[in-house]
């Protein structure tokens, strides 16, 4: 059964996106991520053109995103200021990152550079989480208490100036850091289609100390609104975003998340982390086989181009 | 279906199209070629999975020993709209393969097939065929830009046409047009899944023992329908509006799917 997708402009068997999109839902319920990072190469590697997959996996990262948002908003377990200061810098970024990819585009290189991109990200957010988590369940299988962070433990970041007092976080903290993170993750979302939760909630746990408790509610605040403008900056620069891909993705991916968030209840937080540390990699792996084997043919050809280069 | 859609058009219509567009005759030749096509227009639809297009023609004014000694052959060509195409060469940087070289062509067909009652080679000499511009091998390809002493055009030539025949949309079916009657001949041609939209152009040439002798063109559309043409000039004349909807789609699903599967 096959589904003519109008934007990217070919036939895809609709099985095989419902498929995509349920097992992405299932894995993101699993482990309580965005599953940006995963269905934008899974897509690629269904030949669906990357500038299509980014624009469209950012507007799936919307749908998956959109349920958890309203649950952490109704327990009060956003941050809202400390989203909006994150949300200042994502939309500056996500602008930035737009503007790079059609030049990107243009240059013939884009395909490239989303490839490169997710190699390095997960390559080194799998490495370390993986490291992570097998370090944790050592020390739980020693019997020893594991310890996230030490309260009260400060490094160079709460130096900085441009103090502001973040309430429900109960911290008092530069807002060049929040900002710059969120930045960070504005380019991430426009060049690779990532919601960037993966990436988010590490670094507020770890480099920003703030509370566990308001940091995914919080980081899935900026998910949210930093995709959604996204997909409408997308949209109206580079033509990209395609509906029914999305539509398709959508539909499966939140049913599939459904059953995800019951398995992964049962299974061990340590152990949740190391899964998904795998399962980062072996995408990682995968993308990075792509680079180096040479390709089927050295040649390939693009309509369009104006001779300029 | 579309075939035999065609098919039944053909029954009651017959060659609907036919001549359209007199094209300048060789005056040596007596010779008239007549074609039409079952339909002008092929739409690109949710399911779509590629078409078969049949192109029927005539030849007036024959030769009749000769088109006995079947010395008359006919070759016919759908070319697709055209636009510029950058063909890119990838080399090894570092160990990863990046694209390093580049050429554009300037206004080349999307899409070529071709079908011919023999292979076009045996049809006529090369040089004739070359001059009529019949076949992938023959397609005018005009680097664009600054392309330094040109030592590498005929590497991006034959990269060009194998990508673009590899791909599907290039082919040739020599034996794609045969003669159902003395006179009368069909063509039939494949259109892939990915042919582009726009206006294709269906070339007929004649040619009588190896000389080109004349040639027709007949326009076909090939355009989205319905939802899927909605949606792409949707895309394309109100992106922000298009990229709302967009939005708000997802936020209909991600927050419908937390109220049907609520526990409470």
């Amino acid at each position: 059964m096959s589904i003519y997708l109008p934007i990217a402009e070919l036939s895809v068997n609709i099985l095989i996106i419902l498929g995509m999109g349920a097992a992405v839902g299932f894995l993101s319920g699993m482990f309580g991520v965005g599953g940006g990072f995963l269905i934008t190469p899974l897509l690629i590697f269904y030949n669906i053109p990357p500038v299509v997959a980014v624009a469209t996996g950012a507007n799936q990262v919307v749908a998956s995103s959109i349920s958890g948002a309203i649950t952490h908003f109704r327990r009060g377990t956003i941050d809202i200021k400390l989203g909006t200061v994150l949300l200042c810098g994502g939309l500056v970024g996500a602008t930035l990152g737009v503007w790079l990819f059609s030049i990107l585009r243009r240059m013939g290189q884009l395909d490239l550079v989303i490839s490169l991109l997710y190699v390095v990200l997960l390559g080194s957010v799998g490495g370390l989480m993986l490291w992570e988590s097998i370090g944790a369940m050592r020390k739980t299988a020693k019997n020893k208490p594991t310890q996230l962070r030490r309260p009260g433990q400060h490094n160079w970041i709460h130096g900085l100036p441009l103090k502001m007092r973040f309430k429900k976080s109960k911290i008092y903290l530069s807002v060049i850091p929040v900002a710059t993170l969120g930045f960070c993750i504005g380019i991430l979302t426009s060049v690779m289609g990532v919601g960037g939760g993966f990436i988010m909630v590490p670094a507020m746990i770890y480099l920003l100390r703030i509370p566990t408790s308001v940091v995914v509610g919080t980081s899935l605040f900026q998910i949210v609104f930093v995709s959604a403008y996204t997909v409408i900056v997308q949209a109206s620069t580079n033509y990209t975003v395609d509906i029914v891909l999305a539509f398709v993705l959508m539909i499966a991916g939140v049913i599939g998340a459904q059953y995800g968030v019951r398995v992964g209840q049962r299974l061990r937080g340590e152990q949740l982390r190391a899964l998904l540390a795998l399962l980062v990699l072996a995408v990682g792996i995968r993308l990075s086989i792509e680079l180096i084997i040479p390709p089927k043919d050295i040649y390939s050809v693009v309509s369009g181009g104006d001779g300029s280069r | 279906m579309i075939r035999l859609a065609l098919l039944a058009l053909l029954a009651f219509g017959g060659a609907a199209q036919a001549g359209a567009q007199p094209q300048p005759q060789n005056g040596d030749f007596t010779e008239k070629l007549e074609i039409g096509t079952s339909t002008d227009e092929i739409a690109i639809t949710s399911d779509f999975r590629g078409a078969d297009l049949t192109i029927f023609g005539a030849i007036d004014g024959s030769d009749s020993n000769l088109l006995a000694q079947g010395k008359y052959n006919v070759v016919v060509t759908l070319e697709g709209p055209k636009d510029n195409a950058t063909v890119r060469k990838n080399e090894r940087v570092f160990g990863i393969w990046v694209k390093t070289l580049s050429m554009t062509f300037e206004l080349v067909p999307e899409s070529y097939s071709l079908a011919s009652t023999r292979d076009i080679g045996t049809i006529a000499p090369p040089r004739v065929i070359a001059n009529t511009g019949i076949g992938v091998d023959h397609l005018r390809l005009e680097p664009l830009g600054l392309i330094g002493d040109g030592g590498n055009l005929v590497e991006f030539r034959n990269a060009f046409r194998r990508v673009r025949e590899d791909s599907g949309v290039y082919q040739r079916d020599p034996g794609g047009v045969q003669f159902i009657s003395s006179s009368l001949f069909k063509a039939s041609l494949r259109l892939p899944a990915n042919v582009p939209n726009g206006v294709h152009f269906v070339h007929a040439y004649l040619f009588r023992d190896g000389m080109f002798v004349v040639a027709k063109a007949l326009p076909l559309r090939v355009v989205k329908t319905g939802l899927e043409q909605a949606i792409t000039r949707a895309a394309h004349d109100q992106p922000i509006i298009y990229g709302l909807f967009a939005v708000a789609l997802a936020i209909m699903t991600g927050w419908g799917a937390s109220v049907v599967f609520r526990k409470d």
